[in-house]
């Protein structure tokens, strides 16, 4: 690739969405311009109410849905077709319900599958999938079929799969959601200690503020506020204007 | 089925039948069945030995007897079918315990039982010594059509997910006093089972969607490639060549 | 319960074998296409050909439901009960192509995981299981679906009659070919008429359950009735909006429909010459007439013995008497349901052809429409 921004561009951003609208084919718009950019190896929280439009915002950021006007780029490569087996490597998604994420036979072959899918094989492939799986702490469930795994067990072989292909920018949906206490923390151990870029996309507020020292709120299609998590968190207008909630008696100072 | 039924169906073991590569023992067991099946039905004796054949094989991989037995239970409709024939089919009769039977009819049903039943227990025996993953992975290096065997590991894999579901949903069922008595249950049934396809056809589209974001292209990646070695095939194909030894003489005799 | 090894004779196995084989490949390939959905045409399309990539996934899903829909038992009476057999609930709600993948992939694994069915009658299983229950099922709901006025109380009772309909129409094929290469000589006549009354009865519970589960899936999710597609686009345009629906490019009207159609043709003449091959081999076999015994739709399992006892025990009454003259019947029809089935395939195939490409331009005005409001 002689055009590579990467080497045009010194320091680009690990994702810069800009002017992103999208309407369905039946007319719904779910987006109404998004802006917004997210640093190398920072970790950004994007809250937003039921129907905000944040899974239609990261089914864009790997190219699943192409944008109808303005433009995602992912560590300067802009998404879209030419660029699409770059960037799906270089964008993790992790779905919400991992029995969707893992859908091959053994945790091993799952991990497997996106950088067999990159053309790695042998030994290498062997190397990356233990790496990833050291990371979650499941190393040692290699050899079980994904069904036979607790719940909080396949979120983390779910987060495996990703850091796996060995991601630019690492996008979570609702991690937390159906995770016990002890999951909760060990999920968010495991992300604190990742050296890439995380966009967790959230309701689950503290769980944010825990993990993300920055936030973005998303409503109504666009981005509404952008900025410290725990500054975003006491800003009760704002909160209550997009139907988020701190739970009860949790102070976000 | 899924890995919950196969722990019921597979026995783990490390005989060395276990360890022969699926694709041999496939090509084995078919090849077996087929000479089975080509065996003239009066060379009574030629079953005995098949019979003798397989119980040597369920000993060299250590399956009870009990097991198989069990397992073979699948033919108890086949053989309460086989036991009509002599009362039901034509031509000449014979007296046996004071009854008429036909004479065919009798040969009829000793050909299924004899026949149906070494089938049977073949499979039973594929069964209780093979992965099922092997298996398919077998029928894969059979030539196979990769994505037939895609789909069936979509089978196994989800089998018990949605197995589950509809446990859940009989047990919210009953939690609200359904009891499943005579026909007029049968709408509040169907509806269970119009929302089962909903469900599962939706898990189908987001699995598709991960798989997508992970770089899926529609081929699999190949990951195993363990190929048989020669000894491998003559111990697999020990079984059949051996059944074919005992076939000649019945049909030459 | 399925057709077990050594029920019929090694000719008619191999017959339908080649037969369910070429079934199977003419799926892989229908499969994609019915599959494909809006988004196959968007930005996933990968190396394998538009929709290749959603067909694991969907089928293999679709295979995993069946699987569990016969698990769901339907009480009939004094504890006895029966399930679906799901050949007609998956040609209506999935499609004929997918609806004979998912079947057969689900009948393959049946006879390999609980030696269900022997597997040398692998492909008599799936002939008759898959092939002919979701083709009939599929060729009697659309002829419906086509001369009654349209609407949602015409899907469901075309889906009650087509899957009625299914199940003796199995049972009478599974009958042929006991009749062309059975291994007892059981009076074909009569035994044909009983296996067609007990199979009525059968397919009247299948009818009414399938036509309820569809029933089911129509009120809430029209669009996912693939037999109901015409009945839904309208609603789709007001309600859609499901996460797939990335707008569809207008280059994707399907993968190159001429060859895949000469691959039609080959399959079907194949088939037609081998059942033609088969059925001669057969009668002029000396083990004389060989008559059929059972039918796979005692298959409700153990429970149902009760309802297939009576029949079976009229098999006494004798049949046709010329064991030459049926044979050679029975090789005729045999070809001929043969020939029909797979002109109905063909047919079927031409017209959704057609079709499909009508739907995907529609489907491309959609989509620029949609770029245009953004």
């Amino acid at each position: 690739m002689t055009t590579d921004p990467l080497t045009t561009n010194p320091v680009p951003y690990s994702l810069e969405v800009s002017g992103l609208a999208f309407a369905y084919p039946d007319g719904h718009q779910a987006l109404f311009g998004v802006d917004f950019a997210l640093e190398r190896g920072e970790r950004v929280a994007l809250l937003g109410p039921n129907g905000a439009g944040k899974t239609t915002l990261v089914l864009h950021l790997n190219g699943i849905l192409t944008a109808g006007a303005g433009s995602v780029r992912v560590a300067g490569l802009p998404v879209d077709r030419a660029h699409m087996a770059e960037v799906r490597q270089r964008v993790g998604i992790v779905f919400q319900d991992p029995d969707d994420q893992l859908f091959m036979p053994t945790v091993r072959e799952d991990v497997a599958f996106g950088p067999a899918n990159a053309g790695l094989r042998g030994a290498e492939l062997e190397a990356r999938v233990t790496r990833a799986l050291e990371r979650v702490g499941m190393a040692e469930h290699a050899d079980r079929p994904p069904h036979h795994l607790s719940f909080g067990q396949r979120r983390r072989v779910a987060v495996a799969t990703v850091l796996a292909m060995e991601p630019e920018i690492l996008v979570l949906d609702e991690p937390s959601s159906n995770l016990d206490p002890a999951s909760r923390r060990e999920l968010a151990e495991i992300l604190t200690s990742l050296d890439v870029t995380v966009l967790m996309v959230t309701h689950d507020l503290p769980y944010a503020l825990e993990l993300c020292p920055r936030s973005l709120v998303l409503s109504g299609g666009t981005i509404v506020a952008d900025g410290p998590t725990p500054k975003l968190l006491a800003d009760e207008t704002l909160l209550h204007a997009h139907r988020l909630e701190l739970p009860f008696g949790f102070s976000p100072r | 089925m899924g890995s919950g039924h196969a722990h019921r169906l597979h026995l783990h073991g490390h005989s060395p039948v276990h360890r022969l590569p699926a694709h041999t023992k496939l090509v084995a067991v078919l090849a077996f069945v087929v000479v089975v099946v080509s065996t003239p039905r009066e060379a009574v004796w030629a079953f005995a030995g098949y019979a003798l054949l397989l119980a040597a094989v369920a000993r060299a991989a250590r399956v009870p007897a009990g097991f198989a037995l069990r397992r073979m239970a699948v033919e108890v409709p086949f053989v309460a079918f086989a036991l009509l024939l002599p009362f039901v089919a034509q031509g000449g009769r014979t007296e046996v315990l004071g009854m008429q039977l036909s004479v065919s009819g009798l040969w009829g049903a000793w050909n299924i039982l004899a026949k149906g039943t070494l089938g049977v227990g073949a499979s039973v025996l594929l069964a209780a010594t093979t992965e099922l993953r092997d298996l398919l992975l077998g029928l894969q290096r059979l030539r196979m059509p990769p994505m037939l065997v895609q789909i069936a590991s979509f089978m196994l894999r989800y089998g018990d997910v949605i197995a589950d579901e509809l446990a859940r949903m009989r047990i919210a069922r009953e939690s609200r006093g359904f009891r499943a008595r005579g026909p007029r249950a049968w709408g509040v049934l169907a509806r269970t089972a119009g929302a089962l396809f909903i469900r599962t056809y939706e898990r189908g589209e987001r699995v598709h969607l991960a798989m997508v974001s992970r770089g899926y292209t529609g081929a699999m990646p190949v990951l195993d490639g363990r190929a048989a070695t020669r000894a491998q095939w003559s111990a697999a194909l020990a079984l059949p060549v051996t059944a074919l030894a005992v076939c000649l003489p019945a049909w030459t005799l | 319960m399925h057709v077990p090894d050594g029920f019929l004779d090694a000719p008619t196995s191999v017959a339908t074998g080649v037969i369910a084989a070429g079934a199977v490949a003419l799926s892989l390939r229908g499969a994609r296409r019915e599959l494909a959905g809006s988004a196959a045409a968007g930005p996933t399309a990968g190396a394998a050909g538009p929709g290749a990539e959603r067909t694991a996934p969907l089928a293999g899903l679709t295979a995993a439901f069946i699987f569990a829909v016969q698990m769901l038992n339907f009480p009939v009476a004094a504890g006895t009960s029966g399930h679906l057999l799901g050949g007609a609930l998956a040609a209506i709600l999935v499609g004929p192509f997918t609806g004979v993948l998912c079947v057969s992939v689900v009948l393959l694994l049946q006879a390999i995981m609980f030696a269900d069915g022997g597997l040398t009658a692998l492909g008599t299983n799936i002939t008759c299981m898959a092939l002919v229950t979701v083709v009939v099922a599929h060729l009697v709901f659309r002829t419906l679906l086509r001369v009654l006025p349209a609407g949602r109380s015409t899907v469901t009772a075309s889906a009650f009659v087509a899957a009625l309909i299914s199940v003796p129409a199995s049972a009478l094929f599974f009958t042929l070919l006991y009749a062309v290469g059975g291994t007892t000589d059981v009076p074909i006549g009569s035994v044909a008429a009983a296996m067609g009354g007990v199979h009525i009865l059968i397919g009247i519970g299948e009818g009414v359950i399938t036509a309820l589960t569809v029933g089911a899936v129509i009120a809430v999710r029209p669009d996912l009735v693939h037999g109901a597609r015409g009945l839904a686009r309208p609603l789709k345009l007001k309600v859609g909006g499901e996460l797939v629906d990335a707008p569809a490019a207008p280059a994707a009207a399907g993968p190159a429909p001429r060859s895949s159609r000469a691959v039609w043709f080959a399959g079907l003449a194949a088939s037609l010459v081998l059942a033609g091959f088969v059925s001669f081999y057969a009668s002029a076999s000396p083990d004389g007439l060989e008559k059929v015994a059972v039918d796979h739709g005692i298959d409700r399992g153990a429970e149902e013995h009760a309802v297939a006892d009576g029949p079976l025990a009229d098999y006494g009454v004798s049949g046709v008497d010329d064991e030459r003259l049926s044979v050679g019947l029975a090789g005729v029809i045999g070809v001929g349901v043969t020939a029909a089935v797979g002109t109905g395939v063909f047919l079927v195939v031409r017209r959704r052809e057609s079709a499909r490409s009508a739907q995907d331009e529609a489907a491309a005005r959609e989509s620029t429409a949609g770029h245009g409001k953004s």
